[in-house]
Formats: C-alpha cells, sequence, structure tokens
C-alpha cells in the first residue's frame, strides 16, 4: 500500500530533468517541449528521455495533453496548420525538428496507432501491405504480411481470409491489424494512443500481451487512460497534469512526475501522482 | 334522513362535475384544432399534388403530342422543312454526343483536380482560398446564357478564337457544368473520414501516395455520379449553345473542329418548336421525349452507381 | 538518417497542377467579367447611361433606336412575379409536407419525382408552357376581358411565369426540406411534448429555425427564374413592354439576348454591344441575388454543424 509521505507541494525542476538512471540508450530526449495550438499552449515545459526497447506510458486525467505530446514524437502535429513546437526533440541523438527532416521520412521510422482502428476499406491482405507498396519494397510482400500479421498475434486467424474486407473483422482484430501494418514498414519506434480504449476487456488484454511481447524489437510509448494496463505493461510511466494560469483562463499540461513504473504507483514523489493513482482525482 | 341524502346528492354531483371536468381536460384538441390541423394538411398535399401534377402533365402531353411521330427514322433521319414526315435528328444526335464527350474530357481531369486541391492541399484560413470557395458556388448559379456570352467572347472570338465550331461549344459547356463537378467532387472526398488519411501518413506515405491509394478510390462512386448529372446537365441545355453557333439547320453529320456548323437535339428541339404546324410540333414532342429518356436513364444510372458502389465508413 | 531520400519533385508538381486546375474557376469568372466589360463599355459611348437605365422604350431595331432597358427588365420580372407567386406556396408546401409529414415511403417516391422535374431540360419545359399551359390551362380559365384576356395570344407572360415555376419548385422545395431536416429533433420532440399539434410544430417551431435555409432556397430560385432564357423564348414572346401585366406578351433581358446573338449580327454594331450592356445588367443582378443566397446558406449550416 501507499505509505504515508509528506506531501510535496511542487516537483523540483531537477527531479523532472534527470533521466531514471537506468536507461541504457535513449531513443527520445525531450528537453523544455512545448506545444501551441493557434498561440495558446497546450503542454509546456516536458523534459524527459525515453528508454530504447522499452515500453514508456503516458497517463493523467483527460485535457493535460498527453496524445498532443504523443503526436510530436512522429511529427503528427505538422497537419495541424496552427500547431507549433517549441524546445528540443532529440531521436538517437538527431533534432527531429531540422531544417532538412522529412516528416515522411520520421514517420516510416516512428509508427503510429491510433485509438480507434482504422483499417482502410481494402482486404487484409492489402492493409498490411500498403506501408511496404508505397516504400517500394515490392519483393517478398507475401513473406512480409505473414510475419507482420504473425507479429500481432492475427495470423492464425486471418491467414485463410487474407483477401476479405478489414472492416469484417471485429473491433480487436481490426486494432490487431493496425499494429500489423504499423509493423510490416519495421519502424523503429511504435507510438500507441490510447489503442485499447475503444475495445473490449478479451481484445484489450490480447493487445497488452501483444506489447510485452513487442517490446523486444521495437521501443513503444503509449498513452493510456487505464492505469492498470500501465502499471502491467509499462517499464516506466510519467505523469501530466493539468495546469491552469494566473486568471483561470488557459491550461496546459505539464509533467509532474516520471520514473519506472513500479515506484510512479507504490511509491510516487509527488502527492498529485499519488492522489491520481490511487483515484482519489482525476 | 334528510341529511343524508342531500350529502349523497351533492357527493354525487361533485363526482359527476369532477369526472366531466377532468374529461374536457383530458380530450385530445378541442374541436376548432382539428379542423384547423386537417385544412393545413389538406394544403400541404394540395402543394405535392400540383407539383407531382406538373410534371405528370409535362411527360403525358409531350407523349400525347409526339408519339405520331416516333420512329427509327427520327433518329436516322436529318431534318427537313419541307417534307416533316420524313425529318429527323440524326445531325443534332451526333452533335450532343461529340459535344458530352468533350465536355467530358476537359470536366473530369480539371474538375477532380481542382476538387483535390481545394479538399486535400489548400489551408482554408486564407483568405485567397475562401474566396475560390465563393467564387465556385457563384459561377454554379450564373445564368447559362451568361456563358454563351463568355463563349462568344472569349472562346469563339476574343483570345481562344476557335471561330463557330463544335469544341467550341463543348468547351463553353464544359465551363458551364465545371462547378457542379467541383462541387460534388469535393464532397466526395469529404465523405472519406480523416482516421484514414492519418493512419496513410502514419505509415510514411506522402500526401500525394495517400490522395491516390486510398482517399481517391474511396471517393469515385460520389464523384463518378456528380460527372453523370453534370453531363446530363450539359446534353440539356439551349441557350449557351445558341450563341456559340449551334445553328439550327444543319443537314449533315458535325463534326468536333469543322466550320460548317453543327447541331445538338435541344437546339433542334427548339427549332421544331418554334414552327406552328403541327407536324414539327409532333416532331419536337418526339424530340423531347427522346432526351427524356436518355436524362432519365443517365440520371438513374448516376443514382443506381452510387447506390451500389458508395464507401459505407 | 531522418532526412528525405529523394527530392520529391513530383509532389511538388502535382500540387502546381490540382492548383492550376483551382485557378481555373477563378479564371472564369475573370473571363466573363472581362468579355462584359470591354463591349458595354463602348456600347455606354454610343448610348447615354441615362436612356439606358431610365428609358422605357426598347426598340433597337427602330430608326432611331431607343435603348431604355426598363422594358425588359419589368418583362424578366413580370415573369419571375407570377413564377414565384406560384412556386413559393407549392415548393413550400411540399417541403413542409416532406420534411414534417410523409412517411418515410411516401418521401422515396416524391423526393426522385421532384429530381426528375429538376433535371427536365428548360427546352422542354418551354415546350410545355406555349404548347399546353396557355391553350389548356390559362386561356379556358382566364377571366374574359381581365387586364385585356388571354384570348388569342400566342405568348403570355402568365405562362412563361408558370413554366418558371414549375422548374423552380424543386430548387425550393429540396433546400427547403434540407433546412428543416436540419433541424435537431430535439426542438421537434420538445414541442410535441408540450402538446403543440403536428401544424404547430412545423409552422412555429421548425420553420422558423430553418428560415435562413428557406430564405435561401427562395433567393436562388428567383436567380434562377431571372437567369432563365428558353422558356422565356418560347413562351413569353418577344415585344418589349412595360408592364406586369401576366396576359401580355413581353420581352425578357435573356430573350433579347438569345435572339440577337444569334443573327447575323456585326460585332461593331450598337446592337451587337447592346447584347453585352443587357447581359452586365443580368449577371449583376444574379450575383447579388447568388452571394446572399450564399451568405444565408451557410448562416444556417454554422448554427447546425
Amino acid at each position: 500500500m501507499l505509505k504515508e509521505q509528506t506531501p510535496k507541494i511542487s516537483v523540483r525542476p531537477e527531479f523532472q530533468q534527470a533521466a531514471p538512471p537506468r536507461i541504457k540508450e535513449k531513443v527520445f530526449e525531450l528537453n523544455g517541449i512545448e506545444v501551441l495550438y493557434g498561440g495558446v499552449s497546450a503542454v509546456k515545459d516536458i523534459s524527459m528521455e525515453i528508454g530504447h526497447k522499452e515500453v514508456t506510458a503516458l497517463i493523467g486525467p483527460s485535457g493535460c495533453g498527453k496524445s498532443t505530446l504523443l503526436r510530436c514524437l512522429n511529427r503528427m502535429n505538422d497537419l495541424i496548420p496552427t500547431a507549433e513546437v517549441h524546445g528540443e526533440l532529440l531521436y538517437h541523438g538527431e533534432d527531429l525538428y531540422g531544417q532538412r527532416v522529412d516528416p515522411v521520412q520520421v514517420r516510416k521510422l516512428i509508427g503510429m496507432v491510433f485509438q480507434k482502428p482504422n483499417p482502410f476499406p481494402k482486404s487484409i491482405y492489402d492493409n498490411v501491405a500498403f506501408g511496404p507498396r508505397v516504400l517500394g519494397r515490392k519483393q517478398g510482400l507475401d513473406e512480409t504480411v505473414e510475419k507482420a500479421l504473425r507479429g500481432a498475434a492475427l495470423w492464425d486467424e486471418v491467414k485463410d481470409r487474407l483477401e476479405d474486407n478489414a472492416f469484417g473483422l471485429s473491433g480487436g482484430q481490426q486494432q490487431r491489424l493496425c499494429i500489423a501494418r504499423c509493423i510490416a514498414v519495421e519502424p523503429d519506434v511504435i507510438l500507441m494512443d490510447e489503442p485499447c480504449s475503444a475495445l473490449d476487456p478479451i481484445s484489450t488484454g490480447k493487445i497488452e500481451d501483444l506489447m510485452i511481447e513487442l517490446k523486444e524489437r521495437y521501443s513503444i510509448v503509449i498513452v493510456t487512460h487505464n492505469m492498470q494496463q500501465a502499471a502491467r505493461v509499462s517499464d516506466r510511466t510519467a505523469f501530466l497534469m493539468v495546469e491552469l494560469d494566473a486568471e483561470e483562463h488557459n491550461r496546459w499540461g505539464r509533467l509532474v512526475e516520471y520514473d519506472a513504473t513500479e515506484k510512479v504507483f507504490t511509491n510516487p514523489g509527488d502527492k498529485r501522482t499519488e492522489d491520481y493513482v490511487s483515484g482519489k482525482v482525476g | 334522513m334528510e341529511a343524508g341524502r342531500a350529502t349523497e346528492q351533492r357527493n354525487r354531483l361533485a363526482v359527476a362535475g369532477a369526472r366531466s371536468t377532468t374529461e374536457a381536460m383530458l380530450r385530445s384538441q378541442p374541436r376548432g384544432d382539428v379542423i384547423r390541423n386537417t385544412v393545413f394538411a389538406g394544403l400541404l398535399l394540395l402543394a405535392v399534388g400540383i407539383a407531382l401534377a406538373g410534371l405528370l402533365a409535362l411527360l403525358i402531353q409531350a407523349f400525347a403530342k409526339g408519339s405520331s411521330a416516333l420512329s427509327l427514322d427520327l433518329l436516322t433521319n436529318p431534318p427537313s422543312t419541307a417534307f416533316p414526315e420524313k425529318a429527323g435528328y440524326r445531325p443534332a444526335i451526333i452533335g450532343s454526343l461529340q459535344l458530352v464527350a468533350g465536355v467530358i474530357l476537359f470536366v473530369v481531369p480539371v474538375g477532380i483536380g481542382a476538387a483535390i486541391y481545394l479538399e486535400e492541399y489548400a489551408d482554408n484560413s486564407r483568405w485567397w482560398n475562401r474566396l475560390v470557395e465563393i467564387n465556385i458556388q457563384n459561377l454554379a448559379a450564373v445564368p447559362s446564357i451568361i456563358y454563351g456570352i463568355l463563349g462568344l467572347a472569349f472562346i469563339v472570338r476574343g483570345p481562344l478564337d476557335l471561330g463557330f465550331i463544335l469544341a467550341a461549344g463543348s468547351l463553353t459547356l464544359a465551363l458551364l457544368v465545371l462547378p457542379m463537378v467541383i462541387i460534388a467532387s469535393r464532397e466526395a472526398l469529404r465523405a472519406v473520414p480523416d482516421s484514414i488519411r492519418q493512419g496513410s501518413l502514419a505509415l510514411g506515405a506522402t500526401q500525394w501516395q495517400t490522395i491516390r491509394t486510398q482517399v481517391l478510390p474511396a471517393s469515385i462512386p460520389g464523384i463518378a455520379t456528380g460527372v453523370i448529372l453534370a453531363v446530363s446537365r450539359a446534353l440539356g441545355e439551349t441557350a449557351p449553345l445558341l450563341l456559340v453557333g449551334a445553328t439550327v439547320f444543319v443537314t449533315f453529320d458535325p463534326t468536333p473542329f469543322g466550320t460548317d456548323g453543327y447541331s445538338a437535339m435541344p437546339v433542334q428541339i427548339f427549332n421544331y418548336a418554334l414552327r406552328p404546324q403541327e407536324e414539327f410540333q409532333a416532331l419536337a414532342a418526339a424530340g423531347i421525349l427522346v432526351m427524356l429518356v436518355v436524362l432519365l436513364a443517365m440520371n438513374s444510372f448516376a443514382i443506381w452507381l452510387r447506390n451500389r458502389y458508395e464507401q459505407r465508413w | 538518417m531522418l532526412q528525405a531520400e529523394s527530392k520529391r519533385y513530383g509532389e511538388r508538381a502535382i500540387k502546381w497542377l490540382l492548383a492550376l486546375c483551382a485557378a481555373l474557376s477563378v479564371l472564369t469568372t475573370t473571363a466573363i467579367v472581362i468579355s462584359l466589360i470591354g463591349p458595354t463599355i463602348g456600347f455606354f459611348e454610343i448610348v447615354p447611361a441615362d436612356e439606358f437605365f431610365f428609358g422605357v422604350d426598347w426598340t433597337p431595331q427602330f430608326e432611331p433606336p431607343s435603348f431604355g432597358v426598363l422594358s425588359i427588365v419589368a418583362g424578366t420580372l413580370n415573369v419571375t412575379l407570377w413564377g414565384m407567386l406560384f412556386a413559393i406556396p407549392v415548393g413550400l408546401g411540399s417541403a413542409v409536407y416532406l420534411s414534417e409529414y410523409a412517411s418515410p415511403r411516401v418521401r422515396k417516391t416524391v423526393k426522385p419525382a421532384l429530381e426528375v422535374l429538376a433535371g427536365i431540360p428548360t427546352v422542354a419545359i418551354g415546350f410545355f408552357a406555349v404548347s399546353f399551359i396557355l391553350p389548356e390551362v390559362i386561356v379556358p380559365l382566364w377571366p374574359d376581358g381581365l387586364l385585356g384576356g388571354a384570348e388569342g395570344k400566342p405568348f403570355l407572360a402568365l405562362a412563361a411565369g408558370l413554366g418558371i415555376g414549375l422548374m423552380v419548385v424543386p430548387i425550393i422545395a429540396s433546400m427547403s426540406d434540407d433546412a428543416m431536416r436540419a433541424v435537431p429533433r430535439g426542438l421537434h420532440e420538445g414541442a410535441y411534448a408540450l402538446g403543440a399539434t403536428k401544424a404547430k410544430v412545423a409552422t412555429k417551431v421548425v420553420f422558423p429555425a430553418a428560415l435562413s435555409g428557406i430564405v435561401a432556397s427562395i433567393v436562388l430560385a428567383i436567380s434562377r427564374a431571372v437567369g432563365e432564357t428558353m422558356i422565356v423564348v418560347l413562351a413569353a414572346g418577344s415585344t418589349p413592354k412595360l408592364t406586369l401585366n401576366p396576359v401580355e406578351s413581353i420581352q425578357a433581358m435573356t430573350s433579347y439576348i438569345a435572339t440577337t446573338a444569334t443573327g447575323d449580327i456585326s460585332t461593331g454594331s450598337v446592337d451587337y454591344k447592346s447584347v453585352f450592356a443587357v447581359g452586365t445588367v443580368l449577371f449583376a443582378m444574379t450575383l447579388v441575388m447568388n452571394v446572399v443566397s450564399i451568405r444565408l446558406v451557410r448562416r444556417y449550416r454554422e448554427v447546425y454543424e
């Protein structure tokens, strides 16, 4: 159970900045990241390191900017005309928002699975093959598709009906198809934006098991509302919260605590984290 | 004893009074309201009836007047003022077919291209993109004869200076229906959910790859329907063609670039309709029937196409 | 690692090509304006503006010619007025019926029927107007001697007006139906729950809520009516008269353009230029109406979407 702790009123800045001691290899390094939509801040002052081949969870109440932050990592925020990203975001040491960086190339290395499964209105095969085809990797497509579907724990269920329309699959199967589609491109990182929130508990369980398998080959960053999920699958957890400005007009998200998952859930450093994970708030 | 009976009576009256009051309150509508409602509903039905009656009368009258002239010769014979019994619509039909072919050749690439740009690439917060949008909506409502003037001053004469040829008429009609195609195509593109685009882009596809492989294929049924409806509009237009050289009396088969003149179905119908003799009136009505059948077939095909192939999300 | 693999010139070229297609629409409007302005200016160098805008005799073929445009504007308004007097009640009545009273099965037959009506070529409607409406509907029903009587006249403004009215009924019915159906169910249900009758809900709740869409449809219909050519040419005649009398034959702006610009007319003549001057007036009138209609549609869409 949670130990009695003297509540801290504010989070020490160095606590936010320092990476938890055990990250061996960084995949992302965020320094003072701020995202604005139309000049209004959505998240501010995010500094953290994300580890290679780990599962990192972003948790927090609604509206604290978790998805916004996630979408910075594969430059999907570029699609919103009024979005601006300030601060430094390094990917394996390279500036992700550098002058000569091509967002299309970024997304080939950093894939994304969305909250609501969004398969294309095509066959299962064509869904998975879409990525490799678009990348020009047309050789050995059959093997690529099989490998991806196996990797998403979907092969056995669909191997006899690859030509069927993807819309005929159940919600959980569609989401695993989207995962297969994502890994067919052989990315380095997989971002998941509340991947199970639209699914039933059994599908959710299957996908959570999948995530633990996937982390052996990919770095995973997952946004989730489900704290049990975060506690079960992730290695490290970041807790974000909404902060209001002085006049209470504007609100933005801030990183409150970021540490090994076990610590965040059993012995959090910040009272706000403790309140959230114990269900008192949010 | 007296007092007992009085109380009973009072109670009975009280109960009766209460009952009738409650019934009066619960009764659905006072009589006046019912009458008003029925009259209102009746008037509405009358309105619909008049509209439908007008349509029916038009169709029946066309059939009544034109059935005598209906024959295969109607489609294969050239027009004739001397021998109305042998007159037909041949050059007009061929002219209309060529005009429509030209319209499709122009309107499909340009209309779909414009729609793709406006829906997928253009930033709607920029003022000039909004101007283009209002512009297109306005062009869709400009009177067709103004397009005729445009054709006369710009295409037949003026900068393009093509002369009074069928291709000029085709281009004029194409400009007339282009806004319809753009608007319909935009709606078809807009119907594709954004999640599909996001999914494609998140896999590392470029914007054009996303449009070419995902958005466009899914919107083809809606676009095709829009094109067919635009073409049927172009088929029925008369006024602009009158100004760009569709002469009313052409007895040979027209060609796209021939300088000897050309004709079209509605123009020929117009010519026959102007003549008071019964035979020509019958010819006009027969021509109308032919056009209506063709248009009905096209529009039904367009609707069938949309219902059969439309992507349901 | 994060740089683009290729320059992707193709993407940029495609974007420019598509932008060009979109720009064509702006070019079309510019071309229309240019086509109209040149000869119109030439026209006003010959004919004084006050004669054009305030004169009441449109007699270009006389010697000396008179170019008072009010005559043919009156012709257009004449036909439009009677057309709208027919189309507005019929169109709105149909719309209210379709959106508030009709069962889905009835809708399935009536709405396509209205679409068919909308798709009928105007030359067919004009033919119907002059060969049926005029002799079989107006002449028998019109009281003798009223406003000059309808007997014996081969062309009547009213015939063209009714033809135009029939033509625009689908515009009013369809757009108003869409506008009324866009009114949220909550408003309907709230009113019924308070005990209102169907008629009251339709007239006092839904109709006012959809008003801007309904007005937009009427404005658009008037614009179409003003710009219609074939029906007036076939049914209304070609004698300009400054009158709103329905049982007269008149000439509208569009019929003047259609009958003059098709003859063997020399490009330098004042007749030729007059076509463009009239065209400018027509374009300006419909432009104003179109912009008003577009604005109104945008307003009602914003409220509900």
